[in-house]
């Protein structure tokens, strides 16, 4: 990857970071660990790779994403508020009543969201959707979703991926956000998905593992995916819960909680650190 | 003279073919009971229109959702049981929700079922599709009614949960029948009570008018076709003009018309209501015909509940 880019990724994730921190303390709920753990992605998706308009939401010819994990709207609120879908400051009004942004994605009230997820399982046969509709129009554009690796262990997904790849969905990239940890413990305690690569590659499709916080990794597979013309692609993303506030990270407590005053103080002190660290590099 | 018998499942089937003329925009899906639902006879017609999902009703509302999340109009199929049952949490967060332009057409909705028995024979699926807010639903009385109200639905921007019958029919209505959105159906006029059915038990609602007819009681019928949004206007002229009601379908007593017509008069002009329905049973193997006659899905039944319902009016 072109070094000022990846310079730019990484001061961009710590910002989308920052909001994440900003939603969930302002919300005082919401759930950090695994929006941390797909700021990278989410970063790289609206700032590298997805061909979209913030001031054209609903464009034809957009690429879609949809959030299949849809409890980590925090890191995809905060890139679409840094990406100019709305301003920044709704962060602070996160899950507030009468408030836009809704405690999971909602593709009716919030400009960019482009499937309303937060029952896991679903959000990947919406994409599947969207791609055989991009198939049948003859048109080019993308689809993108992200999974969890505990949302794995819904039925739905493995109804979705058999039918993405009966139908040959090109166009169509799964990114299972690999952070090893789900509410009631580690996803191997609770009910193993593993091997996920092999299982995506059972079910036919092009299958790529990388570490979810490496830019460069991230860049290669996306471009691995756009060349593989005859199956989807999973990517199989190995990514740290938590990722960035080094107190968060790998412990599932944060999964669904909100940090207090003092913990968001600590968090936002360690991203900036990290974001002035890089403004000087 | 045999009297000429359509199930409302093969309305729909033709209806998607004519639709299929109409809408460039119209994706057909079914999850294996094409032959069935009769979505098949629209697959001969437009193949590439068609997509089957395999026995996987989930993934079906979630990739209808997806497609019309990207400007189409889909219809998609299973029977009752499968699609309000299985599928109710997709259809709830999935298409609901955002108030996505899904039409569900479900067949092999009720007791008319028939040999399947209990595991097919959904009697529940009104009462969850109608809790669902941006939901309409409609179960058509005949096959006239149901080849309008698919034509209508198509029209209709939203969730639409349609409910059609294996069993064939006879027709209530003639070719002069106008399909209107969210309007009962004055089949017959009355004054002394009304009956108030859907689907196949409207036919029976006829009959039991013109059995009590010929015992000088003179019987409203309205036929409702769309449950939800209910013409309340409708229900709450009988409840007042007529002063007692009887409900009837071919669905659980609990949540179905019988609900939706109490909550209806409840608080503006409660009268006395009695429901006709499957009473909050589970089904069972037979013929068709046979298990109406089990479970009083009749004419002979409403005729009963009408003589009650009147000596509890005031």
């Amino acid at each position: 990857m072109d070094k000022n880019l990846k310079k730019e990724l990484k001061k961009i994730a710590c910002k989308v970071r920052l909001g994440v921190i900003k939603g969930v303390y302002s919300a005082k709920s919401g759930h950090p660990g695994g929006s941390l753990s797909v700021a990278d992605i989410m970063t790289y998706l609206y700032f590298s790779y997805l061909n979209v308009k913030a001031d054209d939401p609903k464009w034809d010819d957009r690429d879609r994403f949809v959030l299949s994990k849809g409890h980590s709207a925090p890191a995809l609120y905060s890139a679409l508020a840094l990406k100019g879908y709305f301003p920044v400051e709704e962060m602070e009004k996160l899950r507030k009543t009468g408030e836009m942004l809704q405690g999971h994605p909602d593709m009716k009230k919030i400009p960019g969201v482009d499937f309303s997820t937060g029952s896991l399982g679903q959000g990947l046969s919406g994409a599947v959707g969207m791609a055989l509709a991009a198939k049948i129009d003859n048109k080019s554009y993308r689809v993108v979703a992200v999974c969890g690796d505990g949302e794995i262990q819904e039925g739905q997904i493995w109804e979705a991926a058999m039918f993405a790849n009966a139908k040959k969905l090109s166009n169509l990239t799964v990114v299972v956000d690999n952070n090893n940890l789900q509410i009631d413990g580690t996803v191997e305690e609770v009910n193993s998905p593993y091997p996920i690569a092999e299982k995506f590659a059972a079910f036919g499709f092009n299958t790529i593992e990388i570490n979810g916080h490496c830019f460069d990794e991230i860049e290669e597979a996306f471009k691995n995916a756009d060349l593989c013309t005859d199956k989807p692609t999973a990517i199989i993303a190995k990514t740290v819960k938590g990722k960035g506030v080094s107190f968060m990270e790998n412990n599932v407590s944060w999964h669904g909680s909100a940090p207090n005053q003092e913990q968001y103080e600590m968090a936002t002190a360690e991203l900036n650190e990290a974001l002035a660290a890089l403004e000087v590099e | 003279m045999e009297v000429k018998k359509t199930a409302t499942r093969d309305a729909y089937g033709n209806a998607l073919v004519e639709l299929g003329k109409k809408y460039d925009n119209l994706i057909v899906m079914d999850a294996d009971l094409a032959s069935a639902t009769k979505t098949g006879v629209f697959k001969k017609a437009c193949p590439e229109k068609f997509f089957d999902c395999g026995i996987a009703e989930g993934n079906m509302m979630g990739i209808a959702a997806g497609l019309a999340a990207s400007g189409k109009l889909v219809f998609a199929s299973s029977f009752a049981m499968f699609a309000a049952g299985r599928a109710f949490e997709q259809i709830r967060n999935s298409i609901a929700y955002p108030n996505l332009n899904v039409k569900i057409g479900a067949s092999h909705a009720g007791i008319s079922v028939g040999e399947d028995g209990a595991s097919h024979q959904c009697c529940e699926d009104i009462a969850l599709m109608r809790s669902i807010p941006n939901m309409v639903v409609i179960n058509p009385a005949d096959e006239i009614e149901a080849r309008q109200a698919v034509l209508a639905a198509a029209e209709y921007y939203g969730p639409v949960y349609m409910r059609f019958g294996r069993l064939a029919v006879e027709n209530v209505f003639d070719e002069n029948y106008k399909f209107e959105w969210g309007k009962a159906v004055k089949v017959k006029d009355g004054s002394d009570v009304t009956v108030i059915s859907t689907g196949l038990m409207t036919l029976e609602a006829v009959k039991a008018a013109e059995i009590l007819s010929q015992e000088g009681i003179s019987v409203r019928v309205l036929n409702i076709h769309t449950i939800k949004p209910l013409d309340v206007e409708a229900v709450l002229a009988a409840a007042k003009e007529t002063g007692a009601i009887v409900t009837a379908e071919e669905h659980n007593i609990i949540g179905g018309l019988g609900s939706a017509v109490c909550e209806a008069i409840c608080a503006e002009c409660p009268v006395p209501v009695l429901r006709v329905g499957v009473e909050d049973t589970f089904g069972k193997s037979g013929p068709a015909k046979e298990l109406l006659e089990v479970y009083r899905l009749n004419a002979a039944h409403i005729v009963e509940k009408v003589k009650v319902v009147m000596a509890m009016k005031k």
